[in-house]
């Protein structure tokens, strides 16, 4: 930590480039305009989306009393929730198994583990409905379920590991002087102090699977409609005021879960320096 | 009742394992490989494929069977794979032209301001793809946020007709995964040993010289590693061309996905998913390579 600070103030000092700061405001701004537009027209009284006229709330009022669209939120809950419990459990398992020492096959297992986040999710996509096809899986929600399994187990993953990478051992060995089983050791040492990696690990796994689209859209049946699906429909049929107040909701809900997950992570590192 | 782990060491690491391992394998690595055999069968006109094997799905790519079943070149399918590969290369190039100063500009700033920009940066990350290129719709588009002032102060007569073109779907690329190109060169840039910096400058270094000399080779690792996450993402994505470029500007997965929908042409579709797979293995190939690289350089 010391050289970063002088790192950091000699940085002031040279090398600075007076148009960088521009260029990074700049930069923020097209990040966030376009969301802070559609924001912003989500709370427009007019029915044409690009033309401002008064502020009012009744397109979330309209959005929300669709039963359409309560729906595909619940459907989308259903299928996050499941998989986000599956993914985040499996996770567990394996990482508990692969952080501890070395042993053949272990860079294999990392590798197939991370190979969702390799591989295009259009890919993805068309092979796993070719599969379903094949064994006759029925589409619909579980079949959703199932694909979002698979590519949520990586992102639930990496916070584990990267959490169990920093544990401290001397309360395990504690334990096992104190004559505690393993099952012991793992349920009253391990898990509580994995427990914010697991539960950081949990939320990317819920961001990644309420997100999803192409995967949903190869892979769902008729009237198994996430919500992205059911906001991708809209979008066809052109410009509305409801879209942006539907896609306000899920950014707001994805925006407070990366939050969240953000300062678990942050206090998960101070707690590591503790130790 | 007590519960007990197995003793056995290696019982115990595959129970551990199984579960993670077994659902990526049959509900991945089978798919992908029972795609790849698809492209060899023959297709079957109600979707799915029949028995037999069969080169039309390659053959296609290339060519077109003419009424009298000879073969004529076709390039229809290979302007499409050009045309994806041409906007994933633009999107990745601009990526870095934009992401480079904003990285170099982050790694500046004290710490705990260094935090929230990088916060800021992954936050559009984690946000749904689909709204993010739907907000551009409201930028880009007819009437859209910069046509509406210069329509008002009669700069224009017409629509721009910004929107449902090359342009846009560039826009869109670069809008979606411009994170993953700031923060691996981010991530090399905060290795740099800045005294290197300060004793460039001593010996009259000028800025340009400093950036080409020192801080560029040593922050290569992070740039290839942008590039191709972004270069490779770019390639597969469905959202931005079918969004933005409003579905006439096919690009691959949209190719892909057409085939698996309306077309139902699954082995043509599964030739195209492993030309896909094929560019992208190629790109991770690299990927590994550059990072191995850049970690026998901090030894």
């Amino acid at each position: 930590m010391a050289s970063n600070i002088g790192r950091s103030s000699s940085n002031t000092n040279k090398g600075r480039i007076p148009w960088l700061k521009w260029w990074a405001c700049i930069f923020f701004v097209y990040l966030y305009g376009p969301i802070a537009v559609l924001i912003a027209f989500s709370f427009n009284d007019n029915r044409i989306a690009q033309v401002w006229t008064e502020f009012s709330t009744k397109w979330y009022v309209k959005a929300f009393s669709n039963e359409a669209i309560q729906n595909a939120i619940i459907n989308s809950l259903i299928v996050a929730a499941v998989a986000t419990v599956c993914a985040t459990l499996f996770a567990t398992m394996a990482a508990l198994i692969l952080s501890k020492g070395m042993f053949k096959g272990q860079t294999l297992c990392l590798g197939i583990i991370s190979l969702p986040l390799l591989v295009p999710e259009i890919a993805t996509a068309v092979a796993t409905l070719s599969f379903f096809a094949a064994i006759n899986f029925p589409l619909g929600l579980t079949s959703i379920i199932v694909a979002h399994i698979v590519f949520c187990i990586p992102f639930a993953f990496m916070p584990i590991r990267a959490r169990l990478a920093g544990m401290d051992e001397t309360l395990q060995e504690a334990g096992r002087d104190l004559y505690a089983n393993d099952i012991k050791v793992l349920w009253h040492i391990v898990l509580p102090q994995l427990k914010p990696g697991i539960f950081a690990g949990g939320i990317l796994a819920f961001i990644i699977s309420i997100d999803d689209f192409i995967i949903s859209l190869m892979v769902a049946g008729a009237g198994a409609t996430t919500l992205p699906l059911y906001i991708y429909g809209m979008i066809r049929l052109g410009v509305s005021p409801e879209i942006n107040a539907v896609s306000t909701v899920l950014f707001l809900v994805s925006l407070t879960l990366v939050a969240t997950y953000w300062f678990i992570s942050k206090k998960n590192e101070g707690s590591n320096y503790v130790h | 009742m007590e519960i007990k782990l197995p003793a056995n060491p290696i019982t115990r690491r595959w129970l551990g394992l199984s579960p993670a391992l077994i659902t990526i394998f049959i509900f991945m690595v089978l798919p992908i490989a029972l795609l790849g055999v698809y492209s060899f069968k023959p297709a079957d006109s109600y979707g799915g494929v029949e028995a037999g094997f069969s080169l039309d799905a390659w053959i296609q790519l290339f060519f077109d069977r003419d009424l009298d079943d000879t073969l004529i070149f076709d390039s229809i399918y290979l302007q499409i794979i050009w045309r994806s590969v041409m906007l994933a290369a633009i999107g990745t190039t601009l990526s870095f032209l934009v992401g480079f100063p904003v990285a170099w500009y982050i790694v500046q700033q004290p710490p705990e301001r260094r935090d929230i920009l990088l916060l800021l940066v992954t936050i559009p990350f984690w946000t749904n793809l689909l709204i993010r290129a739907y907000s551009w719709i409201l930028i880009l588009g007819k009437n859209g946020m910069i046509e509406q002032p210069l329509l008002a102060m009669g700069l224009i007569d017409d629509s721009l007709e910004m929107m449902y073109g090359n342009m846009a779907i560039g826009v869109g690329l670069v809008y979606s995964y411009i994170p993953l190109m700031i923060l691996p060169i981010y991530a090399s840039l905060e290795k740099i040993d800045f005294g290197l910096v300060e004793a460039a400058h001593d010996l009259y270094a000028d800025r340009w010289a400093v950036i080409q000399r020192i801080v560029m080779p040593l922050c290569l690792p992070g740039i290839i590693a942008g590039c191709i996450l972004v270069f490779v993402l770019s390639l597969g994505d469905f959202i931005s061309p079918s969004i933005l470029g409003g579905g006439k500007k096919m690009m691959l997965s949209n190719l892909i996905q057409f085939q698996f929908s309306s077309a139902r042409n699954w082995p043509f579709g599964g030739a195209l998913t492993m030309l896909l797979l094929m560019l992208v293995a190629f790109g991770s190939y690299f990927y590994i390579k550059a990072s191995r690289k850049s970690a026998y350089l901090e030894k």
